[in-house]
């Protein structure tokens, strides 16, 4: 079965042209298939720099890979004709990280939701359009009275970005990328936000990509986590196995520097890397440097994903006894099929 | 009326705000941004002051360093910064203050490091808009000594912000905030434009550094994860007001006033995976509040009193602050 929307092999380099000997590799060898089964929530992990918004911005076709290809349908998103580019762009939806910026603040927050409608010809009369919007509306739990009619500037971040999830709603989307759709909202109101995710996936079977560098939430709202670092993955699996007991050294960093909500558990102590300055080979491990589980072969060579068990993988020469996961077995690491994801060396 | 601690033996008193107002006219009326708010830092304590966007955290901190400006307004009370109200300063004496004895790492102030200067030039300034005199060798060692302080190479003194990574540049807008050993640091949402990797090393050197020079920190932000892992004690906002001043692990113990208790239930945690539960409702408009208490229509609790009555900050018992007619 064809999946919806796919990246095969996928890298993306940055510079390197004739001249220019500083090369950012964004994202390297990256595959994942999205909406081929069961709706899943799918979170990318990452800090700055780890590719996170790379891979979306592939994956919304408004960047093309160096190496690789992104798929729709099968096709690659470049090439699609007329007709299915615009299939494409309403099954693909997105939800950016910044619902202050997003809104044109001449216009009131109906445009946001009349475009789409209007541009897809979705309705046939206004009160069509409008019962659209407002079905929409009720399903991110915004009042369309206390909505519609108001300038952005008269709604909390919250209710912003629950409008733009209701936008997102609208032309019914098979999958919508969110990137950091809660990282300028206040705590309080992310659950609203996070809450309106998940009912999307559980009630119109929507796939979502959780795209973030919160542990925290996205711990609460996914399946399944993909962790990147500087463009590769670290680990990969099933949430609840990767957030409790994290196997890759970089992963362990990532939780242990979530600062919890509780006076008696103190950030832990950052452990020191344990070969700092020393010589790495163009192969080494990315994280090399800053491992503190680092060992002379991680300088030389670079660690496949290894199944450390049935629903999870790190790429870590500390699991090197485990058995080696291929691109094409990564289904098999998430409890819940449909995404896939997973890289080949 | 000040949310002070009673107990005895204390550390002596850097600053203390007695009912400030600050509003913002605007042509609907005031907005009460701060509202009647009293409280006091001791030497040295790290001091957290939590709430949501809107709350008023942030205007409290620019009122503080008086960087306020029309339509911004103090409105009434004082500032008493070691035994000084800031409010009766002129311009030029509220200056000649400002990183001298009350600093502010300010909300993404990574962007306003200055493009076309090297760490160094910064550094400079800072020192000669204070009229501080230092040899050239002088200059170089304080240099020296501000970078390692907050953990960076001496090499940094050379570079410009666009070659600092964002947790660099932060911690070179500590090492100026620190560099005339100021006894209060207002810091403003130090990190949120940080990964958490990055936040915690620049939590910690924030930390190190109020250590080291002994002054004091007041914290603005909503991340309460933040505040508990940072913070002595915790004051929290809402709608312009302190509402709750504990100490930080009471508080999350237990939380006097029901905003505190449904936000600290709000948070996401790595130990619960499950039901979100937000705040129900909105912050209230700060143009119209709700008579009694701003509170009372998002409250589960509230009685016919919280409707008519505005709650005062009340001592529940030794250094625990609440306003709520039914802590």
């Amino acid at each position: 079965m064809t999946a919806l929307l796919e990246a095969r092999h996928v890298t993306k380099i940055f510079g390197g042209g004739l001249f220019d000997r500083n090369v950012t590799v964004a994202l390297e060898d990256f595959s994942m298939s999205i909406g081929d089964g069961e709706p899943t929530i799918t979170a990318i992990v990452g800090e700055s720099g780890s590719g996170k918004t790379t891979l979306a911005r592939l994956l919304l076709g408004i960047a093309s890979a160096t190496k690789g290809e992104v798929l729709y349908r099968g096709k690659n998103v470049a090439k699609l004709s007329g007709a299915e580019h615009r299939q494409f762009l309403r099954d693909v939806q997105v939800v950016f990280q910044d619902p202050f910026e997003v809104y044109n603040p001449f216009y009131k927050v109906d445009h946001v939701l009349t475009a789409p409608v209007k541009e897809f010809g979705l309705a046939k009369s206004r009160e069509e359009m409008y019962s659209l919007i407002e079905e929409a509306l009720e399903t991110v739990g915004l009042r369309p009275d206390e909505t519609l009619g108001r300038h952005p500037h008269q709604l909390s971040g919250g209710q912003r970005q629950r409008v733009m999830v209701a936008r997102a709603l609208v032309l019914k989307p098979r999958v919508i990328l969110a990137d950091e759709p809660v990282s300028m909202i206040d705590a309080s109101l992310r659950a609203t936000v996070l809450a309106s995710l998940q009912r999307l996936r559980q009630e119109f079977g929507i796939s979502i990509v959780y795209i973030t560098h919160d542990l925290t939430t996205a711990y609460q709202v996914s399946d399944s986590i993909v962790v990147l670092y500087r463009g590769s993955v670290a680990e990969v699996g099933d949430i609840t196995p990767v957030v409790q007991d994290p196997k890759h050294p970089y992963t362990r960093l990532l939780i242990g520097s979530i600062p919890e909500a509780d006076p008696d558990l103190p950030w832990s102590e950052e452990a020191a890397p344990a070969l700092a300055g020393e010589k790495r080979g163009p192969a080494a491990c990315k994280f090399a440097d800053r491992c503190p589980s680092a060992m002379p072969k991680c300088l030389a060579e670079t660690p496949k994903l290894y199944q450390t068990d049935e629903h999870r993988a790190a790429a870590c020469f500390l699991y090197e006894e485990a058995p080696v996961l291929k691109a094409d077995d990564m289904d098999r690491v998430f409890r819940i099929k449909g995404a896939m994801a997973g890289l080949t060396r | 009326m000040t949310a002070s601690p009673s107990g005895n033996g204390r550390r002596p008193e850097v600053l203390r705000l007695e009912g400030l107002r600050m509003y913002y006219d605007t042509l609907q009326g005031p907005v009460k941004a701060v509202d009647d708010i009293s409280f006091t830092l001791y030497a040295g304590e790290r001091f957290g002051l939590a709430g949501e966007s809107g709350s008023g955290k942030s205007s409290m901190a620019l009122t503080i360093m008086r960087l306020i400006k029309p339509p911004a307004r103090v409105v009434s009370g004082s500032i008493w910064l070691n035994g000084v109200d800031l409010l009766t300063l002129t311009d030029e004496e509220m200056r000649q203050r400002r990183l001298a004895e009350v600093s502010m790492v300010a909300q993404g102030s990574m962007n306003s490091l200055n493009p076309v200067a090297r760490v160094r030039n910064m550094i400079r300034d800072a020192l000669v808009n204070h009229d501080v005199k230092l040899s050239k060798a002088e200059f170089e060692t304080k240099v020296r000594s501000l970078l390692a302080e907050v953990g960076l190479k001496p090499e940094v003194a050379d570079m410009y912000p666009h070659e600092l990574s964002g947790g660099m540049k932060q911690r070179v807008i500590i090492a100026i905030a620190i560099s005339l050993s100021p006894k209060v640091i207002i810091a403003d949402e130090p990190t949120s434009a940080l990964d958490v990797v990055v936040q915690r090393h620049v939590m910690q050197t924030l930390r190190k550094v109020q250590a080291d020079i002994g002054a004091a920190v007041i914290l603005v932000g909503h991340d309460m994860g933040l505040m508990a892992q940072f913070v002595e004690r915790l004051g929290i906002m809402y709608a312009g007001r302190l509402i709750e001043v504990s100490p930080v692990r009471e508080i999350f113990a237990r939380p006097r006033h029901p905003y505190t208790r449904l936000l600290i239930s709000s948070l996401p945690s790595k130990k619960a995976k499950g039901e979100f539960r937000g705040i129900p409702g909105l912050p209230p408009s700060l143009l119209s509040l709700p008579t009694g208490c701003p509170f009372h229509p998002r409250c589960p609790e509230s009685i016919d009193r919280c409707r008519s009555e505005v709650p005062t900050l009340r001592e529940m018992q030794p250094d625990v602050w609440a306003a709520c007619h039914l802590a």
